[in-house]
């Protein structure tokens, strides 16, 4: 935590430290608490009057059939786009260590999604199955199916779910390689020479041996999907059609900054919060784990 | 190679082509977009092969500017989100810089106080907290303008970890040899712990650099000054704009442009990214 020999007391790590505490204080806790304070006050839509009504704003969320909802629809989309993007990455990372020529190569090529902005990547996707002109869709009406995810919510999901996941598998990929590459050459040689084939030495060897990495993606790309794809619904679908694709933070920048409903808003800002928190703190104990192996 | 087997290597390549195909068509379809004329991008079925239009398109998103009225120039959004990556990048890892300094070389009160207000920010990303950051940048006059667009964003508790865990592993001998020497404490920051780190800042500028050319919802918010516009988000307002008939070859050419930079970035620098990316685990 700290050096054996350090410098001694000044005002000086005061000033150093100081640019870091003014911006967390003024745009992190001041904010964060803001919320919470607001998340107690019924406003009227005009923002003349307020009352605080303690919890009544969390009350509502609860017996809200529609938040509910919400909550359910994150859930699934989450573990959606955390699974495909985790199984299709897998796949990928464990072909690209067994093959001993063009690994680099192949992880150049898969690896620049990365880089794409979750908005452009919405934006893409929704132009190669646009209703009318796009390509994908085209191919679907020549097959007989109709795809309109304008109209159709299970399609919307479907659309949303692709692009997530699309610009997902390469980070995934990079931390499964990294890992796999890991693993000392030795036992999979010993594993070999015993007779075992590649699948099964993959699932005896290899797989076990990345669990840890396997934890920490299934809870970054939960982290992932639940903040990070807003930009993707909100270009694509906009929680549309019906609300069949409206996630939990979708949500919160509707109901605050279209719907004016700030206490509401507040209200699932700070459950947004302590679900940050409950992750982090998962990951946390976790990379403590991890420092035995 | 474990064993020969021809078709286990065969069958490992040919998915492996599959994948890569898959991650590229959407790149491909953006491509071919940006080069046909309007006329062809309303035609059923879209090509799948690219025109001759793509310097022309290109001339038209710079020099005649996209959007519904033709008024907004790609050149100035680029120039706007290379400013904020740029901003958002640099201010992160020097502020970041001091504050691991200040935590691990000298001891103060309030150094955990201090330490747990960093961390803290680690837990509240933008889109939990919109309306109330959103508030206080308001009051404080910050909204159309650079500053407004960066410094909200410039805390940084992953940054601050990682140069904790570098300047640990900094040998104790270094700075007691400093200090026989007369160095002073700036003096040991910049002429030891800064080349010392000089790796690690340059992978962390990486995945900065990418992470602020692609942020989204903040510029959405803080700007309504066309000239404030960045790409990314720029895209949005084209796709809002059209609703009825997206102009998609434009479209298609400025998504083709925003994502160039970050992209080459990751590609040139694979290296440092991935060194970035594993350090930071962001």
């Amino acid at each position: 935590m700290l050096k054996r020999t350090h410098f001694k007391a000044s005002p000086l790590p005061y000033l150093l430290v100081a640019p870091q505490i003014f911006i967390t204080v003024a745009f992190f806790i001041w904010p964060a608490s803001q919320a919470v304070y607001q998340s107690m006050l019924l406003e009227d839509p005009f923002g003349l009057k307020s009352e605080f009504v303690w919890f009544e704003n969390y009350q509502l969320l609860f017996s809200d059939e529609i938040y509910f909802s919400t909550f359910l629809r994150t859930i699934v989309f989450s573990s959606l786009v955390a699974f495909l993007s985790l199984t299709v990455a897998l796949l990928l990372a464990a072909t690209a260590d067994h093959v001993v020529r063009g690994t680099r190569t192949y992880r150049t090529l898969l690896i620049w999604p990365y880089a794409v902005a979750p908005v452009v990547a919405g934006t893409i996707w929704m132009f190669i199955f646009d209703p009318t002109l796009g390509i994908v869709s085209y191919m679907l009406h020549g097959i007989g199916y109709e795809w309109n995810h304008r109209l159709n919510g299970n399609q919307a999901m479907a659309l949303i779910v692709l692009a997530a996941t699309w610009k997902q598998i390469s980070y995934n990929f990079l931390f499964f390689l990294a890992g796999m590459q890991a693993i000392p050459k030795s036992l999979i040689e010993a594993a070999a020479i015993d007779g075992a084939g590649p699948v099964r030495r993959f699932w005896t060897i290899i797989f076990p041996l990345i669990s840890p990495t396997t934890f920490f993606l299934m809870v970054m790309n939960i982290v992932y999907a639940f903040f990070d794809t807003f930009g993707i619904v909100h270009a694509v679908t906009k929680g549309g059609p019906a609300k069949a694709t409206e996630i939990l933070v979708y949500k919160v920048y509707n109901d605050g900054f279209i719907g004016l409903d700030l206490g509401g808003s507040a209200a699932q800002s700070v459950i947004l919060m302590l679900i940050v928190i409950t992750l982090t703190v998962i990951q946390f104990r976790y990379i403590e784990r991890r420092v035995e192996y | 190679m474990i064993e020969n087997r021809p078709l286990a290597t065969w069958f490992s390549h040919a998915i492996l082509i599959l994948g890569v195909a898959v991650v590229a068509f959407p790149i491909w379809i953006t491509f071919v977009g940006a080069s046909h004329d309007a006329i062809r991008m309303t035609q059923v079925p879209l090509p799948l092969l690219p025109g001759d239009q793509f310097f022309i398109n290109l001339k038209a998103a710079f020099v005649d500017g996209v959007g519904n009225a033709k008024e907004q120039s790609v050149g100035i959004m680029m120039f706007n989100s290379l400013i904020m990556a740029m901003m958002i990048a640099v201010g992160k890892i020097i502020i970041s810089l001091l504050s691991a300094f200040a935590i691990v070389y000298f001891r103060f009160p309030l150094r955990m106080v201090f330490f747990w207000m960093i961390f803290v920010t680690l837990m509240l990303p933008v889109e939990v907290r919109i309306l109330p950051t959103f508030e206080v940048v308001a009051n404080l006059g910050m909204l159309n303008n650079y500053w407004g667009l960066t410094v909200p964003l410039i805390a940084s508790a992953t940054a601050t970890f990682m140069f904790r865990q570098v300047f640990l592993t900094v040998p104790d001998e270094l700075l007691e040899a400093a200090r026989i020497d007369g160095a002073g404490p700036m003096r040991f920051f910049k002429d030891i712990l800064l080349p010392v780190s000089r790796t690690n800042i340059a992978a962390l500028f990486v995945i900065l650099f990418i992470y602020g050319w692609n942020q989204y919802l903040w510029p959405l918010l803080i700007t309504t000054d066309k000239s404030m516009y960045t790409i990314v988000m720029g895209i949005k307002q084209m796709l809002e704009a059209a609703e009825e008939a997206p102009e998609w070859h434009l479209i298609m050419m400025t998504t083709l442009l925003a994502m160039i930079p970050p992209v080459l970035v990751v590609i040139g620098m694979q290296k440092l990214f991935i060194k970035g990316l594993t350090e930071t685990e962001k």
